[in-house]
């Protein structure tokens, strides 16, 4: 609980963050809160966004090499309730969207990352399938688009100290995966949706 | 001390009196005034009241009072450098800018070093970006990025230091001139804050009321020369009238410092205009909204800052 609330502090302070919701309000129904990914800190600023009663009911995903290594970051990772996930080992028998599904049961909602890693430069990657399968297998998922914006000049890849800047974290209307629509269309659809939140 | 609390009980009653007068015109609508002027009005007036807490605050706490204004800086340098576009190569360099630079000046203004916050930024920080943006290997467009971290520091911490630093001032106890009192410190800040605040507002009035002749419509539209120089002389008439609140000798010497502070006031305003412009309205980005701007209400004290204490320094100061 302390060391929650001294997290979102400290989250808070290094990134100058202001929080806005276009077109959408906070709820607890079950949702996947999908985000462009530029720093470290990405994961703890979308999480802390939320408010507390959603936040306890949402788990960011986080890459396994990352956030098991060494007490801190493993401690860290426990504190905001992340599902880590192996970024190295994804086999078809123990596919991470089953184990994502499986973990957040009918409550629970998620943050992932569909980049799959950080992308430098302020720019939005390709994102990767994850998502569509995602919600292919539960469609009735409400995905909400999030846009990061300036973390990528508070800690960019490969550096270590951050410089306090101001960012904002917008989160956009809720979408879901159309009726028999095709991947890429689909996966297209959702990056311009987190796209079209920077201006917004 | 009997001055210090009356001057602050005049305060809060003007404050009290200016929310009430912007309240009032926010229900007028048979003025048909425009509404935005008189959110701006209100903005101000919010603006005010921190300042007033401020000072309440240095009249018995100095070094307080100096740590308020390095958050202030703070606050208004990460505005202005999330809002000039920096590469990932200038990283390391801002790093120590916000790290190092902003605090170690008001560090050295809260322990009166005269001689090293003189030269901090204007001197050492400008070697070390230099420095560290070459270190970093990235060379494109060098001069101008490191102009852009540089004057940041210059306009957000280096002169706005020279508010708080009025406060370490020291006033000789016998000179055949009629000397400041020893305690004139915190009246100093005090006249100087709200003298850059009246002039910024009567520059204001003479804008909308007189405002003829544009200085350059392009920096800003809606700046004049009779705001500039009715607003000044306008500020230095009031300070006379407030001249027993002052805490100089004569009687001429509050106007004249107003003149010169009204002045500076309107270069600051002016220079930010050109400053935002230069970055346009869009590149702005969503990240300062509902911050509410400090950056654009402590400009006209940055560049008034430096100046009157230096001016202060020069005929008053036992150095």
């Amino acid at each position: 609980m302390i060391t929650e609330t001294l997290l979102t502090w400290i989250a808070r302070f290094i990134s100058g963050v202001s929080v806005r919701w276009v077109d959408s309000q906070p709820d607890t129904c079950q949702r996947v809160y999908f985000a462009n990914h530029t720093s470290h800190l990405d994961v703890v600023l979308v999480w802390s966004a939320l408010p507390p009663h959603i936040r306890k009911l949402t788990r960011p995903i986080a890459a396994k090499d990352y956030w098991d290594g060494g007490w801190v970051r493993r401690k860290l990772a426990k504190t905001f309730n992340a599902m880590l996930i192996d970024r190295t080992e994804i086999k078809v028998h123990q596919s991470p969207i089953d184990l994502m599904l499986r973990e957040i049961g009918k409550t629970q909602s998620l943050i992932i990352f569909p980049e799959g890693g950080r992308t430098p430069g302020g720019e939005v990657g390709e994102f990767k399938s994850g998502l569509y399968y995602l919600s292919k297998k539960r469609p009735e998922l409400e995905l909400i688009p999030v846009h990061i914006n300036n973390m990528n000049r508070i800690l960019p890849r490969g550096e270590v100290l951050p410089v306090p800047l101001l960012s904002s974290v917008t989160f956009g209307p809720p979408m879901w995966l159309e009726a028999g629509e095709a991947k890429m269309n689909f996966l297209t659809r959702a990056r311009e949706a987190v796209l079209n939140l920077k201006d917004s | 001390m009997i001055e210090n609390w009356m001057i602050l009980a005049i305060a809060s009653v003007m404050l009290v009196i200016a929310t009430g007068i912007g309240r009032w015109l926010r229900n007028q609508e048979s003025l048909s005034l425009d509404l935005r002027t008189v959110e701006a009005y209100n903005a101000r007036v919010q603006a005010w009241w921190a300042f007033a807490v401020l000072l309440a605050i240095s009249f018995f706490y100095p070094k307080l009072t100096v740590a308020l204004f390095g958050a202030i800086s703070f606050w208004a340098l990460r505005e202005f450098v999330s809002l000039t576009p920096t590469s990932t190569g200038d990283h390391r360099a801002l790093f120590w800018v916000f790290a190092f630079f902003t605090p170690m000046q008001f560090i050295l203004v809260a322990y009166n070093n005269y001689g090293l916050y003189n030269v901090l930024i204007p001197v050492y920080a400008f070697l070390f970006i230099a420095a560290r943006v070459a270190f970093s290997g990235d060379f494109s467009q060098f001069l101008e990025r490191v102009a852009k971290v540089q004057s940041g520091l210059m306009l957000c911490v280096y002169c706005l230091s020279f508010a708080p630093a009025l406060l370490f001032l020291r006033f000789p106890t016998s000179t055949t001139e009629a000397p400041l009192r020893e305690d004139a410190n915190a009246e100093l800040l005090f006249f100087f804050i709200t003298i850059a605040l009246i002039a910024d507002l009567m520059q204001f009035l003479w804008n909308r009321l007189y405002g003829k002749h544009i200085i350059a419509e392009k920096v800003d539209p809606v700046r004049t020369w009779e705001g500039l120089i009715g607003g000044a002389i306008t500020t230095a008439i009031i300070s006379t009238a407030l001249a027993w609140a002052a805490p100089f000798p004569h009687w001429y010497q509050a106007p004249a410092m107003s003149l010169v502070i009204a002045l500076m006031a309107s270069a600051g305003t002016m220079t930010m205009s050109a400053l935002k412009r230069d970055r346009g309205e869009l590149a702005t980005g969503t990240f300062v909204e509902g911050h509410g701007g400090v950056l654009n209400r402590i400009d006209s004290i940055c560049f008034a800052a430096p100046v009157f204490f230096h001016l202060t320094r020069y005929f008053f100061a036992a150095t």
